[in-house]
């Protein structure tokens, strides 16, 4: 180990904040908030690390980084070196530097942690990648003989890039299928570019073609190509379905057919994936907020990312409207407050009952009711019971629904023997991501229901591992 | 890239694009649709599949220029390439042996009705065909629907062609006159559909219409198609594009298809502007050498709109 300052010193040196756009600056543009650390940060911040021998940091992360070494290297001053170590189990480390939830994983569960102040494990891994990406030098694995196997990975969001990534290096022939025109799934539609900007992605997916993946875009598996053809008359050997959650729910409520109300998919891929944001440079509209109030209901990641995308086309007010209390949002805790101090309102407790509009079909606002907490539900959290006569209305031009996805049909009913949940989500099993057909895999979101890119990246190495076993024994 | 082999103008503004696309046309069946991107900052928008020939690996789409998009579609010629097609989206029409069809198409939607009235023939099916237009420039594919329908009816709203009056006079003389029809198909303008769904409802006709709503990606991610259909949200492009005509709310598809018409106007008039198109379009949809004239050459009911705007 590199680290020459003793472990007690190190114990005094405070995490490094992240250097940040002013909140109010960049509530009004695209420009990612977070500028990353520079050479001087990263250094003191990776010194901070304890070196333990029980690396509790390596065990919490999906993918399984190997974070004290990487962290090592930092120290030694071999970005490069530690940029190829993350790289060894991690095929996106700018994107998960950037996104991944570190408090509830590497972060939470460093030893720092318990005074409160972990070893930034994430602005460290995003110093490495942008240092990689600054010097266009990338430490690309090597990639083992060819095997002569073929694999087909559906869908190019997280789970699939990182098996593609990992099937790939063991010498497999790997073509990912996309249905839309951009490769990236939920990391060009979803996220938006404040938090991850398109041109990383773009970045990681040309590494990923180095490294010998192949990418095909305007494929709809289900429709321009079954998964039977895909095992069949295609020739591929194994399928890595991951086409992740990709049909949004709505309120169920009145009103929600009026225009001004969308879905935070389509709000966010209107902006993400089709520029919506530089019309008319780019065809594709969306609702002019600029001056507009504007009402996002859930409390999750993806509705602070429409919050604040709404914030950035001009809105006047943004508020988050979510029936239970701020402590059950599930959102992480970075993006939450980086929402606050870009003015967004948080309505909590407060359930929506109807959309109302005007003759021509516009909305023009909710009809709301307050909440209060009741006795825990299933899931643990305390269940919003409604309080008498709390009923008020809030004037709203647009609003965005953001309570979750359920499965995207589109692969299960074109695919008989592939077992699904009520939900509509695939059956697979935990550790080998096999579904009910024989040289189906399945995983990410489309499996567990929305989660995060680092768990979908977690469940694509597994089905990596389980396939590359698979098609060496040929037993399914 | 997508390549167009065959590109020619059926009636003003309404243009046949051939293109290139083996992996739709050998799966794509009636009723289905494809999304496509024009050039690299384009929207996506869908469009029914007219034809397809599995064995030269094409499909066939008709298009008619309204907006920026549409419009810039129709600029294109054979050897030029559409940026992104991607299909065949959507569930086939149900076709099986209902006894007597009718089939309407009114303008355009002739020729998106055209390929399920081709395969209710082949179903065996009695197949009558009513198709209609403004005027007798807009009633198109008539000698391609003649040859697949055992009756065919044809309207002009202004009389200059055929039957004077609408499609849904000719569907309400049949049914005066006593025949017995056990499905009815209407495609085209939104009134029109909605005035089939008013003249079969009192006789409970089954009908159907394919709907045309704004969409993004067309494989159910986004949710902006959403259609009410019974009281219930649908989303056309899983769910649909057609659906019982009695059962869907006209009114809310005509409002929800209006949201973004001043933005759209925005985006043709400024692809309308002299002297050339300020966008970045690619090559082929702009004149090459920049001259307006070569432009209305192209697209020649432009004319006048270049005339006014100059």
């Amino acid at each position: 180990m590199h680290n020459p300052i003793p472990p007690k010193e190190r114990m005094k040196i405070h995490r490094q904040l992240m250097p940040e756009q002013p909140p109010l600056e960049r509530a009004r543009n695209f420009v990612e908030v977070n500028r990353g650390l520079d050479v001087a940060l990263a250094q003191e911040e990776a010194r901070r690390c304890l070196t333990c021998k029980t690396q509790h940091c390596f065990s919490a992360c999906p993918v399984g980084v190997q974070v004290r070494d990487f962290i090592d290297l930092v120290v030694a001053g071999d970005y490069l070196g530690a940029a190829a170590k993350i790289r060894e189990d991690n095929v996106l480390p700018a994107v998960t530097g950037r996104v991944c939830p570190q408090e509830k994983q590497c972060e939470g569960s460093c030893i720092l942690s318990a005074r409160g102040e972990s070893v930034a494990i994430g602005y460290l891994e995003r110093f490495v990648a942008d240092y990689e990406r600054s010097v266009g030098k990338v430490g690309l694995p090597a990639r083992a003989p060819l095997t002569g196997k073929k694999v087909a990975v559906v869908g190019s969001g997280p789970a699939g890039l990182s098996c593609a990534g990992d099937l790939v290096l063991k010498g497999h022939d790997v073509t990912v299928l996309e249905a839309l025109h951009e490769i990236g799934g939920v990391l060009v539609y979803g996220i938006p570019e404040f938090r991850l900007p398109k041109q990383i992605v773009r970045d990681e997916v040309e590494n990923l073609r180095l490294m010998g993946v192949e990418f095909r875009t305007n494929v709809v598996v289900g429709r321009t190509v079954t998964v039977d053809e895909l095992l069949g008359e295609e020739g591929y050997h194994a399928v890595f379905v991951a086409t992740g959650a990709g049909l949004p729910m709505f309120l169920n409520i009145p009103g929600e057919h009026l225009c001004g109300v969308y879905s935070a998919n389509e709000f966010l891929t209107r902006v993400n994936l089709m520029k919506a944001n530089e019309f008319p440079a780019y065809d594709n509209p969306i609702y002019d907020c600029r001056g507009k109030d504007v009402a996002v209901f859930g409390a999750g990641n993806t509705a602070m990312d429409a919050v604040r995308t709404s914030l950035r086309l001009g809105a006047k007010c943004a508020s988050i409207v979510y029936r239970r209390s701020e402590k059950e949002m599930p959102a992480r805790a970075e993006e939450v407050h980086h929402a606050k101090d870009e003015g967004v309102q948080f309505q909590m407790l407060t359930n929506p009952l109807e959309f109302l509009g005007d003759e021509k079909g516009w909305l023009t606002g909710v009809r709301l009711q307050r909440m209060e907490l009741g006795a825990p539900d299933k899931s643990g959290r305390r269940s919003p019971v409604a309080i008498e006569g709390s009923e008020h209305v809030l004037p709203i031009h647009v609003a965005i629904i953001a309570i979750g996805n359920k499965g995207n049909p589109l692969v299960q009913s074109t695919t008989p023997d592939l077992a699904t949940t009520r939900n509509g989500y695939i059956v697979a099993d935990a550790e080998k991501l096999k579904t009910s057909k024989p040289g189906v895999f399945a995983g990410g979101d489309i499996v567990t229901g929305g989660a995060t890119v680092i768990l979908a990246m977690g469940a694509g190495r597994k089905a990596a591992k389980a396939i590359h076993e698979y098609l060496q024994s040929g037993i399914w | 890239m997508f390549l167009i082999v065959e590109a020619r103008f059926l009636a003003p503004d309404v243009k046949l694009l051939r293109v290139q696309a083996p992996l739709i046309a050998r799966k794509r069946k009636a009723g289905q649709f494809v999304i496509l991107r024009v050039h690299d900052h384009g929207e996506r928008i869908p469009l029914t599949i007219a034809d397809s020939d599995p064995v030269a690996g094409t499909i066939t789409i008709v298009v008619q220029g309204v907006g920026k998009t549409t419009k810039m579609l129709n600029l294109k010629s054979a050897g030029d390439s559409i940026c992104d097609v991607v299909g065949p989206l959507g569930l086939p029409s149900h076709v099986e042996k209902f006894g007597t069809v009718v089939v309407i198409g009114g303008g355009l939607g002739t020729a998106i009705a055209y390929p399920t009235a081709k395969a209710f023939r082949q179903a065996d099916n009695h197949v009558i065909s009513i198709i209609g237009g403004r005027n007798r420039q807009f009633v198109i594919l008539e000698e391609e629907v003649r040859a697949i329908s055992n009756e065919l009816f044809v309207t002009t709203d202004d009389g200059s062609y055929a039957e004077k009056g609408f499609v849904t006079d000719q569907l309400a003389a049949l049914i005066a006159a006593g025949r017995k029809l056990d499905l009815v198909l209407a495609i085209g303008p939104i009134p029109m559909m909605r005035a089939v769904a008013e003249v079969t409802r009192p006789h409970g006709i089954k009908t159907v219409v394919s709907l045309n709503p704004i969409m993004v990606d067309g494989t159910g991610m986004c949710g902006g198609c959403r259609v009410i259909v019974g009281g219930k949200p649908q989303f056309a492009c899983v769910d649909g594009p057609e659906f019982d005509a009695h059962q869907v709310d006209f009114q809310i598809l005509i409002q929800r298809n209006a949201m973004y018409r001043d933005m759209e106007r925005k985006a043709l008039d400024q692809l309308l502007q002299p002297p050339a198109p300020a966008v970045s379009a690619g090559k082929d949809a702009q004149c090459p050498d920049g001259d307006p004239c070569r432009f209305v050459e192209k697209v020649p009911e432009l004319a006048g709109v270049w005339k006014t705007g100059a």
